[in-house]
């Protein structure tokens, strides 16, 4: 097996805020292969998106920290470079696209400072040879009319040509990993699959591995290789795409495989199926809880599951689910 | 348009027109939110209407449930128009047509506690001693799966699911025939969307309900409707029962976004034909059909005259020029 380019280990952040520790990502590990894209998938508070940003260590302190793991780049720990070294990183080898451009951009640049500031400060190049590359990154992104969009404002630009502007200005240096958070949730559905089929060709071309946070499992099955599935900050379960899809062993993953209607299910069965239900919610992260964070709402609790946490149980070659009473 | 027996709802060329500040066209700019709309919604039904943002799916149910003023175009409500109606007028109209929005947050009073909530329109349209409306508003919690001890709740003590079965709970009470539900479950996780969903299937088997499901999510939309519209720029460009819709969409734009959907099977990966560009803004729609910027077939005749919504096949409408009845 290659080395991995990225290779998160046991990572914990915790928000210590007034009314108690809440445990966003408590014990995480996952990595990932050069070129290759790992989906991380789960619902709202999951510990996603704080994976990413920690990733990134952009996590706001206080109220978080980091608490415990190691992030290994390219075999170097990025939880251990100083606040200096770290900026070199970000916008350089690691790049990230979030999922509202409008509150990413800043409103008072244009997008053509915006993609070229990093080249400044990167790559030592002057105003004026940024920006030429800024006009032909935009070209990349299959943005109209990039002359012109250059020297304009973000608030000038339609939803779809923002991302396209958050994409130019997060693969100007040439990445090794993007990471993207969410980046076509806030897009119409057509939109969505230009941004997604652009960040396929242009990642492909350039070698880049991504690690793409996100909810949907339609753009997890288009997009990736692997999945890793997270509940309330911690992992359940990863798999390759295929495998995770065809053979789901922590019960919460078949449950968000169940949840959602398929397009063309309802027609191909006559009168469709009931959508599976996951009763209750999700359970506050500011307790501790002693066994499986799922147990309470899930179908094939057993006594043991409240009171141990489960150990990752493999199932075939990189296929593991943390679960004392998996599908089978 | 011939609409068989038992149609609750008509909407005939609804038409919604905003004043729009644009910096060189002051005076005379206007947003064509909803452009001459047509449909119909039958007792026990649920039409879906998507779109993507801006197509005016939206304001075709605040101009229905009268929240906004059509500019033009007729509401009808078992047999009766109701878009002229006064406050007093719409008073009996609105106990029948309730409405189920996509943020419960902001749709529910948060100073009210939840039984209050859904007693309010009890109190309002029935006298009834309070004992018999608690009463009510209890059973409805029951119905919608809350728990008795969150009765004397505030909003902001439920989560986004149980609120939105708060807003479900607060549309039933009055016994309502028809519900427009606007984004009822997007902003909801999958694992509580599908709750949502399931939820208001069943009642609307137990009630014989109609809804107007608004949507941008086709897999929802195909999921819980009985018939789809499609909207694009203000406009129907198909209408038609669920089945033809998802098995043989005839506008292009319908077809575009099927194809659009990513599907959550791997096995299905696909190469897709991708439409280009964005959606025209809805301030100078463009001329002819208003897909035709972005349409792959178009002709020349696409920009020049607009197409109108004609039965191509039984109960399938489409928009299109390249879409004709059989002679």
């Amino acid at each position: 097996m290659t080395m991995p380019l990225i290779e998160v280990d046991g990572l914990k952040t915790h928000f210590f805020t007034r009314d108690g520790v809440v445990r966003a990502v408590d014990g995480i590990s996952f990595s990932v292969a050069p070129g290759e894209t790992l989906a991380v998938v789960g619902e709202s508070g999951c510990g996603k998106s704080v994976t990413s940003l920690s990733i990134l260590r952009l996590i706001a302190s206080p109220p978080g920290r980091i608490v415990a793991g190691r992030v290994l780049f390219e075999g170097r720990d990025l939880l251990a470079l100083t606040e200096n070294e770290m900026r070199a990183v970000r916008g350089d080898a690691i790049s990230m696209i979030f999922q509202e451009p409008m509150t990413s951009l800043n409103p008072a640049l244009t997008v053509g400072r915006q993609i070229a500031e990093s080249l400044v400060l990167h790559r030592g190049l002057s105003h004026r040879d940024a920006m030429a590359k800024a006009v032909a990154m935009l070209r990349k992104v299959r943005m109209p009319e990039p002359e012109r969009r250059v020297r304009q404002y973000p608030h000038e630009l339609s939803g779809g040509m923002r991302q396209r502007v958050m994409i130019a200005m997060a693969l100007v240096c040439g990445p090794r990993l993007l990471i993207a958070d969410e980046p076509t949730t806030a897009l119409d559905v057509t939109i969505q699959a230009q941004i997604l089929e652009l960040m396929r060709e242009l990642a492909r071309e350039a070698g880049a591995s991504i690690i793409l946070i996100t909810h949907d499992l339609g753009v997890v099955a288009e997009m990736a290789q692997r999945v890793v599935v997270m509940y309330a900050g911690r992992k359940v379960e990863e798999a390759s795409v295929a495998e995770l899809f065809a053979r789901p062993r922590h019960p919460y993953t078949r449950g968000l495989l169940g949840s959602m209607p398929h397009l063309g299910d309802s027609v191909r069965n006559e009168g469709g199926r009931r959508l599976v239900e996951i009763p209750g919610m999700v359970p506050s992260l500011k307790e501790e809880h002693p066994g499986c964070l799922f147990a309470p709402r899930c179908p094939n609790a057993i006594a043991r599951c409240t009171q141990e946490v489960p150990p990752f149980t493999a199932y075939g070659p990189g296929h593991q689910a943390a679960c004392w009473n998996p599908v089978p | 348009m011939t609409a068989p027996g038992n149609v609750l709802l008509e909407v005939h060329g609804l038409r919604k027109f905003f004043p729009a500040r644009t910096r060189m066209l002051a005076r005379s700019a206007k947003v064509h939110a909803v452009d001459g709309v047509s449909f119909w919604v039958r007792e026990g039904e649920t039409l879906g209407l998507v779109g993507e943002s801006g197509c005016g799916k939206s304001t075709t149910g605040k101009l229905i449930l009268r929240l906004l003023d059509p500019t033009e175009g007729e509401v009808v409500w078992r047999g009766r128009r109701i878009d002229q109606l006064d406050r007093a007028g719409m008073r009996p109209v609105r106990r029948e047509l309730q409405a189920v929005f996509q943020d419960p947050y902001s749709s529910l009073n948060p100073r009210m506690r939840a039984v209050d909530i859904v007693a309010e329109p009890i109190r309002n349209y029935e006298s009834l001693p309070e004992a018999q409306v608690r009463g009510r508003a209890a059973d409805l919690f029951a119905r919608v799966g809350l728990r008795p001890d969150q009765l004397l709740k505030y909003p902001y003590e439920f989560s986004g699911g149980q609120r939105q079965r708060l807003g479900i709970a607060r549309a039933l009470a009055v016994q309502p025939r028809l519900i427009v539900c606007d984004e009822p479950v997007s902003a909801l996780d999958v694992s509580v969307q599908a709750q949502v969903i399931n939820l208001l299937m069943d009642l609307q088997a137990e009630f014989n309900l109609s809804y107007l499901f608004i949507a941008h999510d086709l897999a929802v939309v195909e999921h819980i409707s009985h018939r789809v519209a499609v909207m694009y720029l203000g406009k129907i460009v198909e209408i038609a029962p669920k089945h033809a819709i998802f098995t043989r969409p005839l506008h292009p734009y319908t077809e575009a976004l099927l194809e659009a959907v990513p599907v959550p099977d791997p096995a299905l990966r696909k190469q897709r034909r991708l439409l280009a560009g964005d959606v025209p803004s809805p301030i100078d729609p463009p001329p002819g059909c208003r897909f035709h910027t972005r349409c792959p077939y178009a002709e020349e005749r696409c920009r020049r005259e607009e197409p109108p919504l004609q039965e191509i096949s039984p109960g399938q409408l489409v928009a299109c020029h390249l879409r004709q009845p059989p002679a």
